[in-house]
């Protein structure tokens, strides 16, 4: 039987999605409490579906709600449509009939959302900064010799390209990762500073070297020049002493070559 | 719904020329108060503590903010008044409203970002990705138009043309002082049929900002700007 083409009410319906997409749970929400049942495809999004990419052709992005064979795109669009179709439908309308009150929505969601792309481009950055970048200098920082240092940086640089692409998106042109005011980012990545300083001294060559991470350069200036910053952060000879002090233990524990 | 309306905008302002242009679609008379930005009067901080910017619409005393949510609010509240803004099939709302986000995300505020990023380098980077956007609107103009005419509404103007219709003289001062072509009569002929035809209507005569003012505007903030940077 041919599913009917077009937006009846009665049409097939069919959401495409991820099951951890919180996108996407946004429409199941919508569409479970107008009480409609769908047909569910869960999307690999290492390998999409034909049906996503010819679906989404612009985006390629889950969610994509199917109704009677045409395509809705944008959770928010989706939102609106599944209201208006199904204005009759059980439980309250998602958006209020009041056009004040539907604009003081709008203007809401769209606050909501902003905030929650800027909180997940921030969390990718995260993952840049600890599980890429924290790892690969770590690597740096325990070499002892200038053989390790010498493989160790060239390990760690393409990383730091990472991260300076990361700064960018993340930052948007403004002073530091969370924007214009320090982040979480900012934090976890701008308290190594010190350290990072130290490790380039030994090694010999300036890790967030200013012509090659220019952005990453004038950040890391910037953040230590925060108030809060400047007031915590260790003398940097201290930590010299301190660093000489783990290399020696290294070196001694490691036994003679 | 009768009810007093104050717009509090700046003459400059893609986004408060989208309010405008909403306005005068739907033939209604409102205040317009201009803001001086660098000294913003309690009425803007007050309507607008959240993001403190302009456009906002005070109808019956009650502030709407943010210029697409002004907009349709504006459909909405005057539903009776003038032309509607969005088609009537709930489809045909939905693919609408897809391409108004497109606009908002891929193309404003990308090319917004080119006021803001400090290097050449990366203003660049930035226009290669509005330029890139715009390119991909051009389906959407296609999809939205249906073959019914120039505008995103088909043979009359709607929501995306309003939206877009805001940032037409800016497209042009854009043009003047970089000469970079945001709309390419080769790469986008669609687009550049619509800009034509959007600035011979009325309403567009009637609301859009000057040109030579918006270019004049662009010079001297950028002269400031410079100005700031070298004596940082």
């Amino acid at each position: 039987m041919e599913a009917a083409r077009g937006g009846g009410e009665g049409a097939e319906l069919r959401l495409l999605g991820t099951w951890s997409s919180p996108w996407v749970i946004r429409v199941k929400v919508a569409l479970g409490l107008k009480g409609l049942s769908y047909e569910y495809v869960e999307e690999v999004l290492a390998s999409k579906s034909d049906l996503l990419l010819k679906s989404n052709p612009v985006h390629k992005k889950v969610p994509v709600l199917i109704h009677g064979g045409r395509a809705v795109c944008e959770s928010v669009v989706i939102l609106q449509y599944v209201d208006e179709v199904w204005a009759g439908a059980s439980g309250t309308p998602i958006l209020p009939s009041d056009p004040y009150d539907r604009a003081t929505a709008r203007f809401w969601a769209t606050y909501v959302n902003d905030t929650v792309a800027t909180w997940h481009e921030m969390i990718q950055c995260l993952r840049v900064t600890c599980l890429q970048f924290f790892p690969s200098w770590r690597a740096l920082f325990r070499s002892t010799t200038d053989e390790q240092r010498t493989e160790a940086f060239k390990n760690v640089v393409p990383v730091v390209d990472t991260l300076e692409r990361a700064l960018r998106e993340c930052s948007k042109g403004k002073a530091f990762f969370g924007g214009d005011a320090v982040g979480l980012v900012d934090v976890a990545l701008g308290s190594h500073l010190v350290w990072i300083s130290v490790v380039d001294e030994v090694v010999g060559v300036r890790l967030l070297d200013k012509a090659r991470f220019p952005a990453l350069a004038a950040w890391a200036e910037r953040f230590l020049a925060v108030d809060a910053v400047k007031e915590v952060m260790p003398d940097v000879r201290k930590v010299m002493e301190q660093y000489k002090g783990f290399l020696a233990k290294w070196i001694a524990s490691a036994g003679p070559s | 719904m009768a009810g007093e309306l104050k717009l509090l905008g700046t003459w400059v302002s893609p986004f408060v020329t989208r309010a405008k242009l909403a306005l005068h679609i739907k033939g209604l008379s409102y205040e317009n108060v201009e803001e001086d930005l660098g000294n913003k009067s309690e009425l803007l901080v007050s309507s607008n503590p959240v993001y403190k910017s302009v456009p906002v619409l005070i109808h019956s005393g009650n502030p709407i903010c943010e210029s697409s949510v002004i907009v349709q609010y504006i459909n909405d509240a005057f539903a009776g008044v003038g032309p509607s803004f969005l088609p009537a099939d709930p489809y045909e709302r939905a693919v609408t409203r897809f391409w108004a986000v497109y606009v908002e995300d891929k193309v404003v505020n990308q090319w917004a970002r080119v006021f803001r990023v400090k290097t050449d380098e990366e203003r660049a980077e930035v226009m290669h990705q509005t330029l890139e956007a715009v390119e991909v609107l051009e389906g959407g103009l296609k999809e939205c138009s249906g073959g019914k005419g120039a505008f995103f509404g088909g043979d009359s103007i709607g929501y995306i043309d309003i939206l877009l219709g805001g940032l037409v003289s800016w497209v042009k001062a854009t043009e003047s002082l970089s000469g970079i072509k945001l709309i390419d009569t080769t790469k986008t002929p669609l687009l550049a049929a619509w800009m034509e035809h959007f600035c011979e209507l009325h309403v567009a005569k009637t609301i859009l900002q000057d040109v030579n003012a918006v270019v004049e505007y662009a010079k001297a903030l950028q002269a400031r700007m410079a100005d700031a940077a070298v004596n940082n």
